[in-house]
């Protein structure tokens, strides 16, 4: 009797949980997302009203789709440090130093997937060091990784000798069309990537305990530690995440023109930030969002190509970053005081 | 049957500061101890060493009749220990599902969460055991945005979701209304007859013994004594806190 008492009870339960369901619902739980979409929209409207030469051919598009991801692949691990409370501003020295790793195991080797395993590892080493010195050492990850981007960038000056090189080899291999070729001669593989990427950090962060615990030890590490959450571990695996995804980066951006450059990912750093911080992402931990970072990243490559559509100089595009970046994070304290 | 918990000669310092000095201290089975003392006294260092999430320096403990070393937050959870701390341990900005799976999320064999499930479960316990009801409050609602209570009821359920033997109450009604008190000394008193065992720390000496079998006294780290609360009136234990207090001895 008891049994079927409860079995209605739940029945029941389950019933009027399915029945709250609703669009305004919906809009409450995903406002910041929709926000962020809303502004891509009226972003787009601007820029084709503004430069219906350049935003209405289908060009600028496959440009986008090819540049863009540089650095928005480096910016979906980087939305999963700042929601658990972190930040990493080493990674576009991890970016040349994995290639430098690419480079100098080819030059030992003749293998250039080995070398491109060599980079991945490279960047997991750099990774694993940020977290170490962050979790371990108690270092704030913006102080740390402000020193190893200089330690990192350093290395690939005193490794490369501050020269270029031409990867003209890598076309003879596989792994060229594999990481940056086209589909239909058309559609460029980085992109492919880009959303490969994008979509394993969604299912991390929204689907698996890891992600759990990145939003909790973002929101209240303490309260996680009590519960039994490894605050260390999650902390350290983010910053691996970034090492081993931005030294794929620079690879891919590496790959693209065949060439290599010591500087290569220096420009990428404030294009990442505010494409994180501008898909609604806080910089107090916490709250964040992949959707939202894909679409900030496609706003941000967009700005770019439209100050210089309008006429602007490219200079202006930085002071534009520099905004976005500041407005942003200034939302973000009052919309966080408003949830609070 | 054993003692659920028992503390031997254990002492745990943070640098030079001593919190905890030989203590020794046992909580039996079906039994409710109120944990009494000043701030800074080595309350909460001593029931952190309980939930695992410090380790002791030196000293043994038993769970269950059985020694354990080096226990962790989920080793304790496992073995049936829950906590509702002081700050209440909740992640504010997450949702109400999250936070009643904090640090114990389900989750399918090749390590996905079970969301759906999740929620469905924290629906049926927010009608059932928290006793919300307004429509407002949902699963997926930010536990930031509920009161005082309504967080408290968050923990607790949380801590008997899953089916704790030994319940740990870290100053419990800590910032709650009379009501919303008197309903968790109600809830204190139900662990008890639901045959569990209780550690209820509070500043409150009121609460304290209303719902404790035994009170003991910690003082500047060390157990300074213990007392049955059908021995001893609520005056001459009071008394016996200010001397506490004063001398750091009971006499």
């Amino acid at each position: 009797m008891d049994d079927t008492v409860q079995e209605l009870t739940e029945k029941k339960a389950d019933l009027e949980y399915k029945e709250t369901f609703s669009l305004s619902k919906f809009a409450r739980q995903n406002g910041t997302q929709l926000g962020i979409f809303a502004v891509f929209i009226v972003l787009w409207a601007v820029f084709i009203f503004a430069a219906p030469d350049t935003f209405l051919s289908p060009n600028i598009y496959w440009a986008f789709m090819a540049t863009i991801p540089f650095f928005a692949i480096s910016a979906m691990p980087l939305t999963i440090a700042v929601i658990a409370g972190e930040i990493d501003l080493s990674f576009p020295s991890i970016m040349a130093m994995g290639m430098v790793a690419f480079i100098l195991t080819y030059d030992a080797t003749g293998f250039v997937w080995l070398a491109f395993i060599a980079a991945l590892a490279m960047g997991l080493l750099a990774g694993l060091l940020n977290g170490v010195i962050v979790v371990y050492f108690g270092i704030p990850s913006l102080v740390a990784t402000i020193g190893t981007q200089f330690f990192w960038r350093g290395m690939v000056q005193v490794l490369s000798e501050g020269s270029s090189g031409s990867l003209i080899y890598t076309k003879e291999s596989i792994l060229h069309p594999f990481l940056v070729g086209k589909i239909g001669g058309a559609l460029p593989i980085q992109f492919i990537w880009l959303l490969i990427i994008a979509i394993l950090c969604w299912v991390l962060l929204n689907r698996t305990r890891f992600g759990a615990h990145v939003y909790l030890t973002g929101d209240n590490a303490e309260s996680a530690a009590l519960m039994g959450v490894n605050t260390r571990r999650t902390r350290i695996t983010v910053f691996i995440l970034i090492g081993v995804i931005s030294a794929f980066a620079g690879v891919i951006a590496s790959l693209y023109v065949t060439f290599f450059w010591p500087s290569l990912g220096g420009g990428y750093l404030l294009s990442t930030l505010a494409s994180v911080f501008l898909g609604g992402t806080s910089v107090f931990g916490g709250v964040g969002t992949i959707f939202g970072t894909f679409l900030g990243a496609f706003i941000i490559g967009a700005i770019e190509a439209a100050t210089v559509a309008v006429g602007l100089t490219g200079f202006y595009t930085q002071v534009i970053y520099g905004l976005i970046i500041v407005i942003s994070v200034t939302m973000h304290s009052f919309l966080r005081r408003r949830m609070e | 049957m054993a003692n659920r918990v028992e503390l031997r000669k254990v002492s745990k310092s943070f640098g030079e500061v001593q919190a905890l000095k030989d203590v020794d201290f046992i909580l039996g089975e079906n039994e409710v101890v109120g944990l009494l003392g000043d701030n800074g006294a080595g309350k909460s260092t001593l029931i952190k060493i309980v939930t695992g999430y410090y380790q002791p320096d030196k000293g043994e403990m038993y769970l269950n009749g059985e020694k354990v070393e080096g226990l962790t937050v989920p080793k304790a959870r496992e073995i049936g220990i829950e906590t509702v701390y002081q700050e209440r341990a909740l992640a504010e900005l997450q949702t109400l599902w999250r936070n009643i799976f904090l640090g114990r999320e389900l989750r399918n064999r090749v390590g996905i969460l079970k969301i759906k499930e999740m929620k469905l479960e924290t629906h049926r316990l927010m009608t059932q055991s928290m006793g919300f009801t307004s429509a407002a409050v949902n699963p997926d609602s930010r536990v930031g945005t509920f009161s005082g209570g309504e967080k408290q009821g968050v923990a607790i359920v949380r801590a008997l979701y899953f089916d704790a033997d030994i319940i740990i109450l870290d100053e419990p009604t800590m910032g709650l209304s009379l009501k919303e008190t008197r309903r968790l000394i109600e809830f204190v008193h139900g662990i008890k007859e639901a045959g569990k065992a209780a550690i209820f720390i509070d500043h409150n000496i009121f609460h304290v013994y209303s719902v404790a079998d035994r009170v003991v006294v910690i003082d500047r780290g060390k157990v300074a004594g213990e007392f049955m609360t059908k021995d001893i009136s609520l005056d001459d234990l009071m008394d016996k806190m200010y001397r506490v207090a004063e001398t750091g001895v009971l006499s």
